[in-house]
């Protein structure tokens, strides 16, 4: 019984949060390696961008709550998802256009790029924060709950509570779905072939006959469409405020970069590392160590490794660490 | 130097500017203004020495700036006695043992240089530190932060005089910069500029949240000031009479005594705000003076070709024997120190210390918008770039109101729209930024001042 506890423990207060912001994280992270892999540089710009869609998405829910639209028990934001996406797409194509692509034809290096994507990361900022303002916004509807931490513990008999926010189940599923897709686009079509290659090497790519800007148009396309659904999944769970998702942007980038920067799978496993390392080691294992040690033996201590203050320098200090051992990431990523 | 036309251009255009906030708005705010321009350009000649000298993108300024600020707390403030005798002893000895685990590291690192497991000890000695860090500090830093927590609740400092903790601010910056640049500096560009902005978000964890040290969140305030203080002013004599002399035309139009003591006490506590101001401007007039002079020698020195040299081409200076990775530290340590002394400066004329205000928006970036904008590898454009930018930073709130009343002067006093405008306002100096680094990137890509090729 006492192990049976412990584990339910550990699922409640790790697993299931863990696998949450992993798949936020996980999302978030594979749009920025894929710019980073096909247009080559690192984009600051990408926690508005997110900001960005989930404003759009938080506006179209409103509109549809006050024509008394719902989702039944989902959360309305999903229906207003596609919108949001559309006008992300609008707004990256808008800005690749008129910025990025310049810097594209003259072959600027990197630097160059960073900093014009901070211009770009200044001008979403205002424009999300003029439009919406800069307060936290609850936009979750529907059903809060599948299952409450009191109506397990009647269910099993135990001692802790399991509780399952149905916002969680939902990141999982879309996480599933849109990751699905995406690996399957990459990795089988030939579009997505075609993206892989000029990605790895852009001067055979065509001479092989690839249209470089169809490749750009549909990466934009694709990061798009990954920056508003992890936005509005991270909106939903938590809730929406435009300097939470700028400052999303580090860990986020911390992810890309311990995946290997460039490498879709290796991002997509980094958003889950750094995720469990933010919450497995902030978390206080007390309660834990007393389910599983024998009596007399349990911790007068905490037992967490470091304070819940340092969550975000966690993810920080293990990119350093990569950094410093493994530059190109745990899972091998491009070296350009 | 001092007949350059650049030279002339820089200070002509801060004169003006100031002059003109001074008309048309008041004088106290002109100097406000001048004096966060003036620690701006500070901080900007730190960054463009990094980046615009070496072409190192460190995109850590916020925690310079940071550890700066820390400084002034930790030299100016009086020593709590009380904590220092409850804690203070915990304290001193898990420094110790944080100095010890750094040798063992350093000394692993030197004898097993060619061990298989060498970076696993490593590794394996840095996690097992830290909760046994916790354990050793953990007890006395409760107790200190237990003392007088409403007040104090941390050591203090040194209570030496606050000038003093600029230059032991820039000393801390330079050698954490030290730390940061072995780790980091060896990193291509783009993960350069990733890892330091982490590095920066880490450090800001730490002074926000280590309240033994820094008060954390709660802030440190009344902080010492290097200039009098206005009650002090008000009170002296000689300043009254100052105040009479300069205003004495305005003075003898009033024939009634009482009313004259009135206007003249009006004037001596308006004129004592500017005062301090105007002292305060001076000193870091001084200061970006002095920095600009030796930032000049220096790009024009040997040291100074030889840094260009290495960022136009690090191959090929390698190739001339010259030791590029000492250089970049070292120009690293040196930016840094300056960034650092420009966080004293701010928070010593700010005269508190909030952790919780540094924002990468506020302290990285724009300062980054500061030197791009102004002219890379050029002083006098760090400067220049520092001024133009915290005035459009400053003033780009009340342009936006007057142009959001010009553009809704049709709508209702009530109307949502114009009512959502006005509040959202202090945003549009985040748009202006963004707008003027998009444009400037694109149409002078070496910004206002570009640099000046020197041929000899």
């Amino acid at each position: 019984m006492d192990f049976l506890n412990s584990i339910i423990l550990l699922t409640n207060f790790i697993i299931v949060p863990g696998i949450t912001y992993g798949s936020q994280l996980a999302l978030g992270a594979i749009g920025v390696t894929l710019i980073y892999g096909v247009l080559r540089f690192a984009n600051f710009a990408y926690g508005d961008l997110m900001a960005f869609g989930t404003m759009v998405v938080i506006l179209v829910t409103w509109f549809l709550q006050s024509k008394g639209i719902t989702f039944g028990l989902l959360p309305t934001a999903l229906l207003a998802l596609p919108v949001g996406i559309l006008l992300t797409i609008v707004v990256s194509l808008f800005f690749d256009k008129t910025v990025f692509e310049y810097y594209r034809n003259k072959k600027s290096d990197p630097v160059t790029f960073i900093v014009v994507s901070l211009g770009i990361m200044f001008v979403l900022n205002a424009v999300v924060r003029i439009i919406i303002g800069p307060n936290d916004i609850n936009f979750m509807d529907g059903h809060k709950f599948i299952m409450k931490a009191r109506e397990f513990k009647q269910m099993t008999g135990l001692n802790e509570g399991l509780a399952l926010k149905s916002t969680q189940v939902i990141t999982l599923i879309t996480t599933i779905i849109t990751c699905s897709i995406l690996f399957y686009f990459l990795n089988k079509t030939k579009t997505g072939k075609s993206m892989r290659a000029y990605s790895n090497n852009e001067d055979l790519a065509l001479l092989s006959g690839i249209d470089p800007k169809k490749i750009v148009l549909l990466t934009w396309i694709i990061v798009s469409i990954l920056a508003t659904v992890a936005g509005t999944l991270y909106g939903l769970d938590k809730s929406f405020k435009p300097f939470t998702y700028f400052n999303n942007l580090l860990p986020i980038f911390a992810a890309t970069i311990v995946g290997g920067i460039g490498n879709p799978l290796g991002a997509f496993y980094g958003g889950f590392l750094i995720a469990f390392s933010e919450i497995g080691l902030t978390y206080a294992y007390k309660k834990f160590f007393k389910y599983i040690m024998p009596e007399g033996l349990e911790p007068s201590t905490l037992i967490q490794f470091i304070s819940t203050d340092y969550k975000f320098a966690i993810s920080f200090a293990i990119l350093i660490v990569v950094l410093i051992f493994r530059p190109n990431g745990i899972f091998k990523g491009k070296v350009i | 130097m001092i007949k350059n036309s650049e030279f002339k251009i820089c200070f002509s255009v801060m004169t003006v500017l100031t002059i003109l906030v001074g008309l048309f708005q008041s004088w106290g705010i002109a100097l406000s203004m001048l004096n966060l321009c003036l620690i701006s350009a500070v901080m900007a000649m730190g960054v463009n020495i990094q980046w615009g000298f070496a072409g190192l993108i460190n995109f850590g300024v916020m925690g310079f700036l940071a550890i700066g600020g820390l400084a002034t707390v930790l030299i100016s403030v009086p020593p709590v006695t009380e904590a220092w005798s409850a804690g203070g002893i915990g304290i001193l000895i898990s420094g110790l043992f944080l100095l010890a685990v750094v040798f063992s590291v350093l000394i692993i690192n030197k004898r097993l240089s060619n061990h298989k497991y060498k970076n696993f000890f490593i590794f394996v000695i840095i996690i097992l530190s830290i909760p046994l860090l916790k354990f050793i500090a953990g007890p006395s830093i409760s107790k200190i932060e237990s003392i007088n927590a409403a007040t104090s609740g941390f050591l203090g400092g040194a209570n030496l005089p606050i000038i003093f903790s600029w230059f032991v601010g820039a000393i801390l910056c330079a050698l954490v910069a030290f730390v940061v640049g072995k780790v980091c500096l060896g990193l291509r560009s783009d993960y350069l500029a990733i890892s330091t902005l982490l590095v920066s978000g880490i450090i800001i964890t730490i002074v926000k949240h280590e309240e033994w040290l820094s008060r954390g969140v709660k802030n440190v305030i009344g902080l010492k000031r290097p200039v009098p203080y206005e009650v002090d002013l008000q009170n002296s004599e000689w300043f009254i009479k100052l105040v009479e002399f300069l205003n004495s035309s305005k003075l003898s139009n009033v024939i009634e005594f009482d009313e004259r003591t009135s206007l003249l006490n009006q004037l001596v506590i308006s004129s004592s705000g500017v005062f301090v101001k105007l002292c305060f401007s001076l000193i870091f007039l001084a200061v970006v003076l002095i920095i600009l002079y030796f930032s000049e020698k220096a790009l024009n020195s040997p040291w100074g070709r030889m840094m260009r040299a290495i960022r136009d081409n690090e191959e090929a200076a390698k190739a001339m024997g010259k030791n590029v990775v000492k250089q970049h530290l070292f120009i690293f340590m040196l930016g840094s120190a300056i960034i650092g002394f420009a966080g004293a400066m701010l928070v010593t004329y700010d005269g508190l210390f909030t952790p919780s205000s540094y924002q990468p928006l506020r302290y990285t970036f724009l300062i980054w918008v500061m030197v791009l904008l102004g002219g890379t590898g050029n002083n006098y454009g760090a400067i220049l770039g520092g001024f133009v930018v915290w005035f459009i930073w400053i003033q780009s709130a009340p342009f936006a109101m007057l142009v959001i009343n010009i553009f809704t002067s049709h709508l209702n006093e009530t109307s949502y729209i114009k009512e959502h405008l006005v509040n959202s306002v202090p945003y549009f100096r985040y748009l202006m930024m963004g707008l003027g680094l998009l444009l400037v990137m694109r149409y002078r890509p070496k910004g206002l001042l570009p640099e000046k090729i020197i041929k000899n």
